[in-house]
């Protein structure tokens, strides 16, 4: 067998997000040795992006907020399809893990006596999202990269894991290539947390950048864990869509949030004539309360641009059916209007949402102060992923532990802004924790030869042929796909038809070419991403087709309403002994009652 | 639609040439974009970093037309296409293939420098209260996507290659917001006049000129951690110095 460049770690994390970063901090604070890899540059994943805030009850704004509050808003939000265990200890520790930030040196933005300042956003009660401007990705990120390169972790950059080693049924391993050189790499570790993040590459119109390509789902599926929630995958309702060169670039919430509002074509502000029932009593009935709302007034409630996402975007969607749509199909998003209710607005828009004035100004020639965005809804967040227990994160497979976006529970049918960055750091430390644990109590791991020989024989496997097709068009076509049949508005005929369409890209894509050689070749490692995104395309669609019903992020035409049957189950993914997909219903555990309580009250 | 042609520099450290592509190009595009679209249609190995493709990850970094620039934040409508576009790598850093260069001594200097440390804490449940007005300065410096373009154009990195006696304007903001952060009671002045070198900058500005986040590197950042060297360290030069600042 060749020599590979091998590394051995106490605990291993894949991924250098805002999870992956918060894990790697603390396996290393619990005296492991740790190792850390990344695709990209460390400091350049996809937290870096995170715009609006981390969700966390401080209640520096509004003495009137708590975890409990958070709690219900988080499981209101998820249509109560969320891992009840996970919500409770999100809403109960997000405070710990903002203020820990701000001792490793972040600086949030502050209120007027010098406490971390908190906004508004969707489907939270209260002003409830730490920020620094809309750039609260970066300061989170940086912060930990920071703070986590003086631990002692080794940080391996652009390298990708492309299979899980397994010693029998625990994992005890990773094997990967470095870019560079495109080498092989392998990792032994006793405890491995994937923290890699989403899907969105899966999809035309998308916020996600090219690392999105479900890996670590897909790494997880393959080595038998389970998958749960894929059906729901998050369409934020505001990315851009003029020029085409833009289309999905994220535009924040938080425009909302400072009093933005949505416009159709005829000026009209669609929004207030459609409030779900379950938001009535938290809506505001007039335009006049919902901007005082977006100003602090206590006792106004939230104008209906800040319902949750899911509803959002289909209201966006349906505007534009109505062909009330702007000129480019999307909706106008105007926060230049706020001249008519404040002095200076244009100064005061460019000190809130300094990069969105950038984004537009420099990639559409538009000036967000003096005139409206026209936006439309993009791909943004998978809610589903990977099945880990809440306190432990650790999932179906011992030893294999998964936080962050790639992980699932805590969201349940939508997510809401905010509730991921949180969410990492959260869980993120978590699964640290718990890694460094495991891997302390479970010594003695061993690596397959056969295993490994067959991993390299695998990502070589596209070198292999002189003729063939161009992995970016099977990505490109797999993107076209997956847009016009498993997007915001499902059919089931269109479900079945993604099915067949999967089929046929799996046999293209095992027929792949590859051109140059293995340094540093994009080409190559598309080939190698479009697996991880077919594996995660057929989980989408399969469950998909299984949710007969409408709720949260899943949207299906031919059931629009909510079935209270479908309700009381999840739907989990996993790999059958003949290599084929599964899938069944896992009714959901019942809400301890003190947590129920909470539920109901707050209703 | 138009056509534009990109001549971009291929190859690794040992073998470089330069290569012509054309393309047709469509409203708002940027250059990012035609390297994707060559990538994707003509060439599939073309070596390129970028993730976010909004100006806020640093990642694509390249010289367009010889000038250092986000790929992703250049509109091909800012550029006079009846000319091809050069497309190269940065230059102060050693090729890795094609657009892509070794930055890792970026991420090896970052580490030497003396990490962040809080005074004690305000209040008994371990935070601290600080001003708006007090955190802003240092928030300008946080707002660095660690582009490198700054790196990449500072004449003492790319033209001298003192890369082993000076930090770079990178990390002389980063230093100073470390040095002017409120809750930091770390000492780095020593460090910055002998291993870090700021007394290698001359205050040519070039890397504020450059900043996609429109530091101002310089006068923000360089010169006061300058004025705070001169006074520790000479502090009968300071007159000296204010002098010649105040000339330019
Ligand atoms: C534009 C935008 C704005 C957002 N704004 C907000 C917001 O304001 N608030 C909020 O709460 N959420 C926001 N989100 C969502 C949030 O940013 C993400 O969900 C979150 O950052 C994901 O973090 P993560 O740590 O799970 O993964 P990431 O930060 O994406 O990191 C994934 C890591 O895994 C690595 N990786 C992936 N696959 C492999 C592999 N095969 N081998 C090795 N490494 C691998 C990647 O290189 C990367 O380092 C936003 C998202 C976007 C796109
Ligand atoms: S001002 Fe100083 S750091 Fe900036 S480019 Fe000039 S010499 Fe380099
Ligand atoms: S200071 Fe500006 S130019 Fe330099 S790395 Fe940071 S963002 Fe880039
Ligand atoms: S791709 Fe992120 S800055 Fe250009």
């Amino acid at each position: 067998m060749p020599s590979y460049d091998t590394h051995n770690y106490d605990v291993l994390v894949i991924g250098a997000g805002g999870a992956g970063l918060r894990a790697a901090i603390e396996a290393s604070a619990a005296g492991v040795s740790v190792g850390l890899i990344c695709k990209s540059l460390l400091g350049k994943a996809h937290t870096v992006m995170a715009e609006g805030g981390i969700a966390a009850a401080l209640a520096n704004v509004d003495e009137r907020d708590n975890w409990k509050v958070h709690f219900a808003d988080t499981m209101r939000g998820g249509q109560y399809l969320n891992n009840w265990r996970m919500a409770e200890l999100h809403a109960k520790e997000a405070p710990d893990r903002v203020k820990e930030l701000e001792a490793w040196g972040a600086l949030f933005d502050r209120t007027k006596d010098g406490l971390i300042l908190q906004r508004n956003f969707g489907g939270h009660k209260y002003p409830r999202l730490a920020h620094v401007g809309d750039r609260t990705g970066l300061e989170m990120i940086r912060t930990l990269q920071d703070h986590g390169i003086h631990l002692g972790i080794e940080v391996h950059m652009e390298c990708t894991i492309t299979s899980l080693l397994m010693g029998g049924d625990r994992v005890t391993g990773a094997f990967g290539y470095e870019r560079e050189k495109g080498r092989f790499k392998i990792f032994k570790s006793n405890a491995i947390v994937l923290a890699t993040g989403g899907v969105g590459r899966a999809y035309k119109i998308t916020s996600n950048s090219w690392e999105y390509t479900g890996d670590g789902m897909s790494l997880a599926y393959h080595a038998g864990a389970e998958l749960i929630d894929m059906e729901f995958l998050q369409f934020h309702p505001t990315g851009m869509i003029w020029p085409p060169s833009v289309q999905g670039i994220l535009v924040t919430e938080g425009v909302r949030g400072e009093g933005g509002i949505l416009l159709n074509k005829n000026g009209e502000r669609f929004m207030f004539s459609d409030i779900p029932e379950l938001y009535r009593n938290q809506t505001a009935d007039n335009e006049e309360e919902g901007w005082r709302y977006t100003q602090g007034d206590r006792n106004a409630r939230r104008p209906p641009e800040l319902l949750t996402r899911d509803h959002v975007a289909r209201c966006i969607v349906r505007q534009i059916k109505e062909g009330k749509g702007s000129p480019h199909n999307g909706v106008f998003l105007d926060i230049s209007w706020i001249k008519n209710k404040i002095p200076h607005a244009a100064e005061h828009i460019k000190k809130k949402l300094p990069s969105m004035y950038h984004q537009f100004k420099k990639l559409a020639d538009i000036d967000i102060t003096v005139e409206p965005m026209e936006v439309g809804p993009t791909t943004h967040y998978m809610m589903g992923g990977i099945r880990v227990d809440a306190d432990t994160q650790m999932s179906t497979i011992p030893g294999l532990f998964a936080a962050g976006e790639c992980a699932a529970g805590l969201h349940g049918s939508n997510r809401l802004g905010g509730n991921s960055l949180s969410d990492l750091l959260v869980f993120g430390k978590r699964a640290g924790e718990y890694a460094a644990k495991f891997s302390k109590e479970n010594k003695g791991g061993h690596l397959n030869e056969e295993e490994i020989a067959n991993a390299a024989i695998n990502a070589l496997e596209p070198f292999e042929r002189n003729e063939g097709e161009s992995p970016f068009q099977i990505q490109y076509d797999l993107q076209e796909m997956m847009q016009e049949l498993v997007g915001i508005v499902r059919h089931e005929e269109e479900l079945w038809r993604a099915v067949e369409h999967l089929k046929m890209l799996h046999d293209r894509a095992a027929r792949v070419k590859i051109v140059g050689n293995r340094e540093y070749n994009p080409g190559w490692h598309t080939a190698l991403d479009l697996q991880h995104l077919l594996t995660v395309s057929e989980a989408i669609t399969i469950a998909a087709i299984e949710r007969k019903e409408s709720r949260g992020a899943h949207f299906r035409e031919d059931y629009p309403q909510k079935d209270e049957q479908s309700g009381k189950f999840n739907l989990v993914i996993k790999k059958n002994a003949d290599g084929e997909m599964k899938l069944r219903r896992e009714p959901i555990k019942e809400v301890r009652t003190d947590l129920q309580q909470i539920i109901e009250e707050m209703k | 639609m138009a056509i534009a042609t990109f001549q971009i520099l291929r190859g690794d450290a040992s073998n470089t040439r330069v290569e012509s592509y054309s393309i047709e190009v469509s409203e708002g595009m940027v250059v990012l974009d035609a390297v994707h679209a060559i990538q994707a249609t003509q060439a599939n190995d073309l070596a390129v970093r970028w993730n976010c493709k909004a100006g806020k990850c640093g990642s694509c970094s390249a010289e367009i037309n010889g000038m250092p620039k986000l790929m992703c934040m250049t509109r091909l409508s800012d550029l006079p296409l009846d000319k091809p576009v050069l497309l190269q790598p940065m230059k102060a850093f050693p090729l890795i293939k094609d657009l892509v260069t070794d930055v890792s001594w970026n991420f090896a200097v970052k580490k030497k420098i003396k990490k962040f440390k809080p005074r004690k804490p305000d209040n008994p449940d371990g935070t601290w209260r600080m001003a708006q007005e007090d955190i802003d300065r240092v928030q300008e410096f946080r707002k660095c996507i660690e582009c490198f373009l700054c790196q990449d154009v500072c004449h003492v990195l790319r033209e001298h290659q003192l890369h082993d006696q000076f930090i770079g304007p990178r990390y002389l903001v980063y230093t100073a917001a470390l040095e002017m952060h409120p809750l930091d009671v770390e000492d780095r002045l020593e460090d910055l006049k002998k291993e870090d070198g700021i007394g290698y900058c001359n205050i040519t500005k070039c890397c504020t000129k450059v900043c996609p986040e429109d530091i101002t590197i310089t006068d923000n950042a360089i010169i006061p951690l300058k004025e705070r060297v001169v006074d520790r360290f000479y502090d009968p030069l300071k007159k000296l110095f204010r002098i010649f600042r105040f000339k330019k």
